[in-house]
């Protein structure tokens, strides 16, 4: 008990005397999240939905696919990116393990399947209203995508809000690519882990907190921002 | 607009899991005027419409309308039994098909006026769509389906639902969409709506034309036994 109370005043004076190397930390979480977060829904808002409107051999195996690589391991993400990036691996002219991008790599792949996944179920019920008049109106495949995106960004926004959560909270493959170096590639969760390890437990857990107060103001702000819109009512 | 789309239907059959929904049919659509579809339900009315229109899969046979099949889509308009709302304004609604065939800002808004205003909906431009009450629905759905001025517009049971007032405005809708030159193609439970409105009419059983005649002839002396048996109010399967 006297842990998290001690805890708590850790955070608490990390926070009012903002800390530099913690705002330092939690702009790298931020920065590598929200790049991980923004590339991969460029990648599977479109590949959802295109999977929700397009019936082709495959289709169901593809979709199975993704559900069971929402539950990857990022441990072994890790490991897979550490091998393809270092030095001996097929990009380690590249130079980029040990770096932000590396982190960010990882996590897109993570959290890519997530989005994709959660895009496919919420589109299909879209489709399934839109399809006649869609079909009818004598729309391209792309005019489909886009239309269907447009009308289920509500939805869109739950699917990227959860790859972001499980980004921010991510450990196993940003501890292995990253190295959680200081000043460099250490962020909230590495962190952690690393204080954690030596027994400061005040220090790790003040870093948790800011972590989950992290987590919540980024989704608060985006609800927020998406319902002050006039049509966000659907 | 293109001139005089006539549709020829050659042994058209359309089957879904062993079993045939329409056809064979073999019939020559007229060129202009207004064509109702009748018939029991499971007929094929439906089915026959999205025939018409290019978007059922054929298991035998082909449509012709005497230009390529884009060309034809491009001329037709299509409006649903239950009227499809995108999840958008009324404003945006009526936009839709215009963007999608790249009209201009401008003239998008122009045409976005004369239909809200003809369908009575001007001050609900801004609302959101799926709030509007059925006959609202029905009008913006049918605005929104002649708002490309279409060669050919399809109505599946546009006034199923609807009270009074709401079908006679979207029957004199039509009918000045009729004059203006469009070919209107239209299935309808309502006998009187039919006799309201009907140039010829197409007398579907079981997936095949039973009977077909102008309006006139069709009305006052059905050739088919079954016609005239569902004329009088029997019931036909």
């Amino acid at each position: 008990m006297t842990d998290i109370w001690s805890g708590l005043q850790a955070a608490f004076w990390l926070l009012v005397t903002f800390d530099r190397d913690l705002v330092e930390i939690t702009l790298r979480s931020l920065q590598v999240s929200l790049s991980a977060l923004v590339i991969a829904s460029i990648i599977a808002l479109p590949l959802g939905t295109w999977l929700a409107i397009r019936r082709f051999r495959f289709r169901r195996a593809v979709i199975a696919v993704l559900n069971a690589l929402m539950g990857l391991p990022p441990v072994v993400v890790g490991l897979i990116v550490y091998l393809l990036l270092s030095r001996s691996g097929p990009f380690g002219v590249l130079g980029l393990l040990f770096t932000p991008t590396a982190m960010i790599i990882a996590q897109v792949i993570i959290i890519t399947p997530l989005i994709a996944s959660i895009t496919h179920q919420a589109m299909r019920e879209l489709w399934a209203e839109y399809h006649d008049l869609l079909i009818s109106l004598n729309t391209s495949n792309w005019q489909r995508i886009k239309t269907l995106i447009f009308d289920g960004r509500r939805a869109l926004l739950t699917a990227s809000l959860a790859g972001f959560g499980r980004a921010i909270g991510e450990v196993g493959a940003i501890m292995i690519v990253g190295g959680n170096i200081d000043h460099a590639t250490r962020v909230l969760t590495t962190a952690i882990a690393l204080e954690t390890g030596k027994g400061d437990f005040a220090l790790a857990l003040g870093l948790g907190f800011v972590l989950i107060g992290l987590a919540l103001v980024v989704n608060f702000g985006i609800h927020v921002l998406s319902r002050t819109e006039r049509e966000g009512r659907w | 607009m293109v001139e005089n789309m006539a549709a020829r239907l050659q042994d058209v059959v359309v089957q879904r899991r062993g079993k045939t929904i329409l056809g064979p049919v073999n019939h020559e659509m007229a060129p202009d005027g207004c064509t109702i579809v009748i018939g029991p339900n499971g007929a094929g009315k439906t089915t026959l419409l999205k025939t018409l229109h290019g978007v059922e899969r054929l298991s035998q046979g082909q449509v012709d309308w005497g230009v390529p099949e884009h060309v034809a889509r491009q001329q037709q308009a299509y409006v649903f039994q239950s009227p499809i709302m995108l999840r958008r304004s009324v404003r945006q609604n009526l936009i839709f098909p215009l963007s999608l065939a790249g009209k201009g800002r401008a003239e998008a808004n122009d045409r976005v006026t004369y239909w809200a205003t003809k369908i009575g909906l001007a001050k609900m431009l801004d609302q959101p769509a799926p709030r509007l009450s059925g006959g609202e629905k029905q009008k913006l759905a049918l605005a929104r389906a002649l708002i490309r001025d279409p060669a050919v517009l399809f109505l599946d049971e546009p006034c199923a639902n609807l009270d009074g007032r709401s079908i006679r405005e979207i029957e004199s809708l039509l009918l000045d969409v009729q004059r203006s030159g469009t070919r209107i193609i239209m299935t309808t439970h309502d006998l009187g709506q039919a006799r309201r409105l009907a140039g010829d009419v197409l007398f579907l059983l079981r997936g095949q034309i039973n009977d077909y005649g102008s309006a006139q002839t069709f009305f006052a002396a059905p050739s088919s036994p079954e016609a005239v048996a569902f004329l009088n109010g029997d019931i036909v399967e």
